[in-house]
């Protein structure tokens, strides 16, 4: 059984993020760029399904420029048994990537598609459910929690939802998007660096998967959220009075 | 549960996982536990004790009190300093106070028992004094003239900056005034061509580092204490870091110092040049004096630009020789862009695996002797990445690295680094810590560890970690108690075999009043008696910082 593992390269999580003067999006340049944490534990997940005998391969995808070889690197060297890079220079929204996916799956054949639930740059949240609705596979968001029964071809996922945990049981081929409590992803240990070396990565470009990527989305403005502002000492409840009532006008 | 900004809560998930440790909440603790102490001790100074609290005193509130009482009634026999106070000084009366009032304004002559007794208090209220009087000046020449005063006075004086020092330096020892320069806090200009800053002395670093954060420079000094300790403290101190290796000390990265000495001259050596062969080069007999020569006013200090491409790798080596040629490997192959290279042994990592939480081995599979961090920083991420990781896996093709992870975000990164950083505070949590900050020649370094293993057998624990790329050991002892017997074991043997070795007894932590006495151990009597003739000319009352960084024989 073959797994797919997509991953997205993103501005670090713990980069302070600084909007363009322009405001035509954030900066790049010069940042620090790292897989996105939630793909992390998607391919986690996937690489402990194969150590456990239930997958006997593990296939990572990346889209993007040239620069996600770099994040398509470190999911091999984290254990990722080959590459798939398709490389666009142009902007790749959810519904393009999923498109991708779908023609990845013809091409690959794999029983279980594992993805972030979403990437921490855009928020977007969408991806997963737009390649199971393409591919008409049952999808199981959230996983906080994944059981695999190969003998029934089964997936057993549960969900992360507001009120609770809520447990789903999936037919394989599948898709799987993961929840930040699933696992704890593993570090790239040298020897696991020295043997991605030698992985095997595959190129497409969008076209030939047979995807446009034409966008209907047009980004107007992107803004720094309003800044909060700083606290002030009072030194008496009177005073707290009097600004709450004069300043705030709260009381 | 669907997170629409998954950024902020992946930071804050961090949070919650790092609470509990390891940053140190460096402020002052809850009036309950200061008064337990105020009563403990009166101004006896012993040797080494048990460091009651370092990351997080107020976990334990009970188990402190309980060390407290331990630790405050005895006095250890040879390693004992008993400082008598200087008749010559003056006590201070009410004319005073109303003088500084005069000079400062009332506010900032403060006599509040709660404020006294943080300002007579160390960070590791280990060292507490009585001081009855706390001043803020805010600019030189009120500095000036509260020093002119208080030597005319006789008045003692303790310069405070943010009051982390780790050797007793920074508080009173009987009831000398304090001057805290935390009202001095302006960064004055920044030259963003030459990357020099002019700053008070007053500057909490961390505020300098977010500072130049912003305009795209970095300190090239970082440390623990950076959220409390102020420049002109690090300045005093000469504070070492966690960058020493990759820029130097502050003695090439401070340019100009501004200083007030005893008498209340200002000495204006201000200066933002890299260049200036005009004399005796004054402004470095206050670096590293520990403000017993005068108090430092102003800085200005040369930054270097922030660069982009930060990687850090976690290696394992199966002996210390291991490290040795590691360590010169690395100079060798990363060269400009190696900026940390820091080694702990399994000591180090099982108490930091045993007693911290959030800890986690990146190399599980099997236990080594020791881990070595390493950090590198740079302008193009790809070839720095591609260099060092050519780099590891020659070492490892050479068998100088057994193990090794390299960190593939940040978080990864500050993952790695919290097995180096926190070993301190799982030292605190592992019971009692004789803790030693010593500089040998990097061959030999390891070679005290094994000594003093094996001459304390079972009894202890015995640590070695620090920054070896300085050749800078942190040893440490650990114990579940304190124990004279312990102590003499450990002292004067390890000062005895640091000196035979030519190595120094405080390598970056200074003498204060912990060591004063022990200065012969790294310094020749004649070259204690040219800093005795300094002390002299710059402070003939000797109202600086009194008690400390010189032995008491040669001053009086
Ligand atoms: C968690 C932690 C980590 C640390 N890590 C390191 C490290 O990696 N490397 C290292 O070298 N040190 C380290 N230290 C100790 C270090 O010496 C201090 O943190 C720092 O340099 C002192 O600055 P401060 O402002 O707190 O000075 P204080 O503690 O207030 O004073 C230190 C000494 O300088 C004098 N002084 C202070 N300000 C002035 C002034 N303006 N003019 C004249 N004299 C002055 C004081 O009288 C005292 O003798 C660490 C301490 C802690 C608590």
């Amino acid at each position: 059984m073959k797994i797919m593992v997509a991953i997205k390269r993103v501005i670090d999580y713990a980069v302070k993020i600084r909007v363009k003067p322009d405001k035509s999006g954030v900066v790049t340049q010069n940042v620090k760029m790292s897989m996105n944490p939630f793909c992390e534990i998607a391919l986690e997940e996937a690489l402990r399904m194969r150590e456990s005998g239930l997958a006997s391969e593990v296939v990572a995808v990346t889209m993007g420029p040239s620069q996600c070889l770099d994040t398509l690197r470190t999911g091999l060297a984290m254990g990722a048994d080959r590459g798939i890079h398709v490389d666009s220079t142009s902007a790749l929204h959810p519904l393009h990537v999923a498109k991708i996916l779908m023609n990845l799956v013809q091409i690959e054949k794999p029983s279980l598609i594992i993805l972030g639930k979403q990437a921490i740059d855009d928020d977007c949240n969408q991806t997963g459910q737009m390649v199971a609705g393409l591919l008409n596979w049952p999808q199981g968001t959230f996983a906080s929690k994944v059981v695999l029964d190969k003998e029934k071809e089964e997936v057993t996922v549960d969900r992360e939802v507001d009120d609770g945990i809520e447990t789903v049981q999936l037919k394989l081929p599948a898709v799987i998007t993961t929840d930040l409590r699933l696992n704890q992803p593993r570090y790239a240990t040298l020897p696991n660096i020295m043997k991605a070396k030698s992985k095997p990565i595959k190129k497409f470009t969008p076209q030939e998967l047979n995807v446009e990527i034409k966008s209907d989305l047009e980004i107007v403005e992107v803004t720094e959220p309003p800044k909060r502002k700083a606290g002030v000492m009072v030194s008496s409840v009177d005073e707290l009075i009097d600004k709450l009532k004069n300043e705030a006008k709260v009381i | 549960m669907v997170n629409r900004n998954c950024r902020a809560t992946l930071r804050l998930l961090t949070l919650i996982n790092r609470q509990g440790h390891p940053h140190p909440p460096l402020s002052s603790s809850p009036s309950g536990i200061d008064a337990c102490w105020k009563q403990l001790q009166r101004n006896n100074v012993h040797g080494e004790h048990k460091i009651v609290s370092f990351f997080s005193p107020l976990a334990s509130s009970l188990k402190t009190r309980q060390w407290g009482v331990k630790i405050q009634s005895r006095c250890y026999g040879s390693a004992s300093v008993l400082v008598q106070r200087n008749p010559k000084f003056s006590k201070l009366n009410d004319e005073d106070v109303r003088y500084f009032e005069g000079i400062l304004g009332a506010k900032n002559v403060i006599q509040d028992d709660e404020k006294l007794i943080t300002a007579n208090t160390d960070w590791m209220r280990k060292y507490k004094g009585s001081s009855k009087l706390l001043l803020q000046p805010r600019t030189t020449d009120q500095v000036s003239e509260i020093l002119k005063y208080c030597n005319f006075r006789c008045l003692a004086v303790v310069p405070q900056g943010g009051n982390t020092g780790l050797v007793g330096g920074s508080v009173p020892v009987f009831d000398e005034v304090v001057v805290s320069l935390s009202a001095m806090s302006k960064i004055i200009s920044f030259d963003k061509v030459s990357g020099i800053l002019v700053c008070e002395a007053g500057c909490i670093l961390e505020n300098i580092i977010s500072f130049l954060d912003s305009e795209g420079f970095i300190m090239p000094l970082d440390l623990g204490a950076k959220g409390s300790c102020q420049i002109g403290g690090n300045v005093s101190t000469n504070a070492g870091g966690l960058r020493l290796l990759r820029y130097g000390s502050l003695h090439g990265n401070v340019l100009g110092i501004e200083a007030v000495l005893a008498d209340g001259t200002v000495l204006d050596m201000l200066k933002t040049l890299r260049k200036d062969n005009t004399g005796y080069d004054l402004k470095h007999l206050f670096i590293g004096s520990e403000g017993s020569l005068g108090i430092v006013t102003k800085v200005s200090i040369l930054t270097p630009p922030k660069l982009s491409s930060v990687n850090v790798a976690f290696l394992a080596c199966k002996d210390y020789s291991s490290c040795q040629k590691l360590l010169q490997e690395a100079r060798r192959k990363l060269g400009e862009i190696l900026s940390a290279f820091e080694f702990l042994d399994s000591n180090a990592m099982n108490l930091v695996l045993n007693h911290l939480e959030g800890a986690r081995n990146p190399l599980p599979t099997s236990l080594h002797n020791f881990y070595v961090l390493i950090e590198t920083t740079g302008s193009d991420e790809s070839s720095d990445k591609q260099k060092l990781e050519a780099f590891l896996l020659g070492s490892m093709e050479n068998e100088l690295i057994s193990d090794g992870a390299l960190a593939q975000d940040i978080n990864q990164a500050s993952s790695f680094w919290l097995l180096r950083e926190g070993i301190p505070e799982a030292l605190m949590r592992a019971g009692a810590v004789y803790k030693y900050d010593l500089s040998i020649p990097v061959e030999k370094m390891y070679n005290l560890v094994e000594e003093m293993r094996s001459r304390l057998g079972n009894d202890a624990n015995v640590v070695g970690y620090g920054h070896l790329g300085d050749g800078n050991l942190h040893l440490n002892v650990s114990t579940p108690q304190y124990d004279d017997k312990i102590l003499s074991q450990i002292e004067p043997f390890v000062y005895e075999w640091t000196s035979k070795h030519h190595g120094s007894i405080s390598a970056e932590h200074g003498l204060g009043l912990m060591k004063a006495n022990k200065i012969f151990y790294s310094k020749s009597p004649e070259t204690v008696k040219v800093m005795t003739s300094i002390k002299k000319l710059l402070d003939p009352n000797h109202i600086l910082n009194p008690y400390k960084v010189l032995p008491c024989s040669s001053i009086s």
